[in-house]
């Protein structure tokens, strides 16, 4: 166990300077950011050069991704155009990214599995074909679509909800926010869980647990579901690190300045610090994230443990 | 058994999807008390700069720093005219050297006296290289602006040459060229005063900026919100007449104006281009559409001979009236643009220099025509109109399209006219302040201060710093030179105008539409108003 959680660690590190590098040449490849930090004018050149070598655009690709990444490793991510260091930016923006992940996430595990486990047991019934054809609408509407729809109707016509959230927002505030953004894989969720419990309910320590005249209940959450969640945590995890990157669309429409904010005004305003800093962790979270799911894989299944 | 199970599960979803929606409702604060201490609550967008006058560029930054300062100079809400404010007076027998004297009993908030030494200093470290600020160019009129910002190099000298400080409420300014309208420019955010907390602690300064406005900093959460509160012991006439703003940072203006028609926001400046067709069902007359002094038009490549030459003068001519304004402005922009028939903006009135139809036919969607001068022309250089624009923000692909639309019906061509987009405004910017671009591509120009020569000199000026076409033209140099020096300011006006009409036969940009603020406003607030900055005019709204 120990090795294999070494050997994926140093798995990491190729990934981590890998995707940092392949960031750091897009947003280099989109051009002159200085250029557009004056808006309709152009910038007085002896100010825009200052500008270049203070932000270190001056030098070449490769240089600027080497000292970037020395800073890096020091805990200085650079400094926003708007001098703000990226590292007060991040301070403000994972928290509330984090918080409308753990919502999203838990609204996934709570609603996806339940329903994935009652239409599994039930294939075929009308419980079922319901939330199967729901699921299958949630997929084929795009997220902005759900998402203003419940701004709308909660937020304008019934007025139960706000439409966008306050500065630092709280859990409650941040549930139909999560609830949108969680929509799409907790359809997933249900997908995956119902078929998994469907292909599980046949096999044979499932009669035999049954057999065995263990209650209903038991059978159904200690032999069933556990057999039944791997493909299922396999998907939930990556998924968290997805959810924290792809909250742009959510974050937007309910004006949460989390991570997609950050990340949406970094590209719009072409900062690389901002930009490369914020991918950076991500990437280190998708990282994490992925770790976490296959040692989850061993909790679950003690095959796994010793293969 | 097994009912009871289903029915259990189906009520778990059901309870947690009703406390989601039931949780969200709650927390709501209601803005406080209304009256002389109601607070506004306003949209805002985040500022792009570190919020320091001269290094504010945009309007978001702007607009706060408008609430916390006042210059020697302010534009009248209504009329745009410049107002003495902390000035007593600007005067000068020369048009070059100026004496400025100050009113008695300005402070800052902080307490500290707002004296000569407050504007001296903070011009010198607005105009000196080493402190980046993207407006230094403000400050090149005055002597000795090439040496603490030379072009190149580094900066020979540290302060002005040409600013003197006389006594506590007197200072001198010596231009480096006649200029009869410079004290009409001092209005601009630039040129405000800063006290001595901004050089002693520069970061807490910016982290909580203190200036000489109506209006103090109680709270500023960078990239979030800021909260003004009326300042009570204010010393100038236009005192806040509500409690405070409350500036809330939005991405995105749908999610802005959506709060708005809730009712979780007072007001919003800046109508989503989406939401025009509802806006009046939506909010009646609690809608506002006023001119700004904003105008945007169709830049050419000088740079490139293919367009510098005597056909293509005519081809110009020939596309601006291949274009059809009117039903563009009506059905792309839902009227939130005015058909454009010179080169400034109506906010600056008959007296300043806006002249409808100075521009005449030329401007004048005119079918054969234009098809005529085209053809006479010796057609589009190059075969085929190119209109580059960046498609991130500002949704100018659909009018783009339009125009081009417009153009293709005159020359009968499907390809004679195509947008190309550029994915970010950064990059689009580089390429038109690099030379790049070898057809035309769309430009704006948002005033710094509502005077004539701002929306001429700028921008078509030989090597003036937005002359981005590169367009160059002796007579008209020479007449903004001599508007320039003209100490009579209706002569000044009229002379800046025969500057107006070579560009009507020489067409160097083709003038498009005059943009109008747009501002949506909740029933709780009244006196909304925008400048013909098409910023808000805060102090003047009173919360019922």
């Amino acid at each position: 166990m120990g090795r294999y959680v070494i050997r994926r660690l140093l798995q990491m590190i190729p990934v981590f300077f890998g995707t940092t590098l392949l960031i750091f040449l897009m947003v280099n490849v989109m051009g002159d950011p200085i250029a557009g930090l004056c808006g309709d004018r152009q910038c007085d050149p002896a100010t825009a050069a200052q500008l270049r070598s203070e932000f270190g655009l001056d030098k070449p690709v490769w240089q600027q991704y080497l000292t970037y990444m020395g800073n890096v490793f020091t805990g200085d991510f650079g400094t926003a155009f708007n001098g703000q260091k990226v590292t007060e930016l991040m301070a403000t923006a994972f928290p509330i990214t984090i918080r409308l992940t753990v919502v999203a996430v838990v609204f996934e595990v709570v609603i996806g599995i339940s329903l994935g486990v009652v239409t599994g047991l039930r294939r075929g019934r009308p419980v079922d074909t319901t939330v199967l054809i729901l699921t299958l609408v949630v997929i084929a509407v795009p997220t902005f679509v759900t998402g203003l729809l419940l701004q709308l109707l909660l937020g304008v016509k019934w007025g139960i909800i706000k439409p966008s959230v306050s500065a630092d927002p709280t859990f409650d505030e941040l549930l139909v926010p999560g609830l949108v953004l969680a929509s799409v894989s907790l359809a997933y969720v249900t997908r995956l869980t119902r078929t998994s419990i469907a292909e599980n309910a046949r096999a044979d320590y499932v009669r035999t647990a049954v057999a065995k005249g263990l209650p209903r209940r038991r059978v159904v959450v200690r032999h069933l579901l556990r057999n039944s969640l791997i493909p299922v945590v396999t998907f939930i995890g990556t998924d968290v690190g997805a959810l924290m990157g792809g909250a742009i669309v959510t974050e937007r429409i309910f004006n949460i300045h989390g991570v997609g904010y950050q990340l949406y005004q970094g590209i719009l305003r072409q900062n690389s610090q901002t930009v490369v800093g914020f991918v950076t962790i991500l990437v280190l979270v998708f990282l994490a994230a992925n770790l976490i799911v296959d040692l989850l894989y061993a909790v679950l299944d003690p095959r796994i443990r010793y293969a | 058994m097994r009912g009871a199970t289903q029915v259990r599960w189906a009520a778990c979803a059901v309870a947690v999807a009703l406390t989601a929606t039931a949780c969200g409702g709650g927390g709501g604060d209601d803005g406080g008390s209304g009256g002389a201490d109601g607070i506004v609550s306003s949209s805002w967008g985040d500022p792009q700069n570190p919020l320091e006058p001269a290094n504010t560029n945009e309007v978001q930054g702007g607009k706060v720093l408008d609430m916390v300062f006042r210059g020697l100079i302010r534009y009248d809400p209504k009329t745009g005219e410049a107002e003495n404010m902390v000035a007593e007076s600007i005067d000068s027998t020369d048009s070059q050297n100026f004496t400025i004297k100050l009113k008695d009993g300005w402070t800052f908030s902080n307490g500290e006296k707002v004296t000569a030494k407050s504007f001296v200093d903070a011009w010198n470290y607005g105009a000196a290289l080493k402190n980046n600020q993207k407006n230094a160019y403000f400050f090149q009129y005055i002597e000795g602006y090439d040496k603490v910002h030379p072009e190149s190099g580094s900066a020979s000298a540290e302060t002005l040459s040409g600013l003197k400080v006389v006594d506590d409420l007197t200072f001198t300014a010596k231009l480096t060229q006649k200029f009869s309208l410079w004290p009409d420019t001092l209005g601009y955010s630039a040129f405000v005063p800063l006290p001595k907390a901004f050089y002693d602690d520069h970061d807490a300064w910016l982290s909580k900026p203190v200036g000489n406005g109506p209006y103090t900093i109680e709270s500023y959460a960078k990239g979030s919100s800021m909260n003004l509160r009326k300042w009570d012991d204010y010393p100038g006439d236009d005192k806040a007449k509500n409690g405070g703003v409350d500036l809330k940072v939005f991405t995105d203006n749908n999610t802005a104006y959506t709060d708005l028609t809730s009712g979780n926001l007072d007001l919003v400046d800046d109508v989503p281009a989406s939401q025009l067709r509802n806006v009046e069902a939506d909010l009646g007359d609690r809608y506002i559409n006023t001119p700004a002094g904003i105008i945007q038009t169709l830049a050419f490549p000088f740079y490139d001979k293919e367009w510098d030459t005597d056909d293509a003068r005519k081809v110009r001519q020939g596309l601006s009236m291949a274009i059809n304004r009117p039903q563009i402005t009506d059905q792309i922009f839902q009227k939130t643009r005015t058909p454009a028939s010179d080169w400034t903006s109506p906010v600056l009135g008959e007296e300043g220099g806006f002249k409808k139809g100075l521009c005449g036919k030329e401007c004048t969607y005119d079918k054969a025509a234009a098809k005529k001068l085209i053809d006479e022309g010796g057609g589009i250089p190059g075969g085929r109109l190119k209109i580059s624009y960046n498609a991130d923000t500002g949704s100018h692909k659909e009018w783009v399209d339009a125009v081009c639309n417009s153009i293709n019906n005159v020359m009968g061509d499907n390809k004679a006219c195509v947008g190309g987009p550029v994915g970010t405004f950064a990059d689009f910017r580089a390429q038109v302040s690099t030379q790049k671009l070898k057809s035309a591509w769309r430009a704006g120009w948002q005033m710094d201060y509502p005077l004539i020569q701002n929306f001429l000199q700028p921008l078509y000026y030989t090597n003036a710093p937005s002359n981005d076409g590169k367009w160059s033209n002796e007579e008209f140099d020479g007449l903004i030179d001599k508007a320039n020096a003209e100490t009579d300011k209706a002569k000044a006006v009229t002379t800046f105008q025969d500057a107006e009409k070579i560009l009507v036969t020489e067409m160097p940009v083709i003038p498009l539409w005059y943009q109008n603020g747009s501002a949506g406003y909740s029933d709780r607030v009244d006196n909304v108003a925008l400048n013909p900055f098409s910023v808000p005019v805060y102090e003047e709204i009173t919360v019922k």
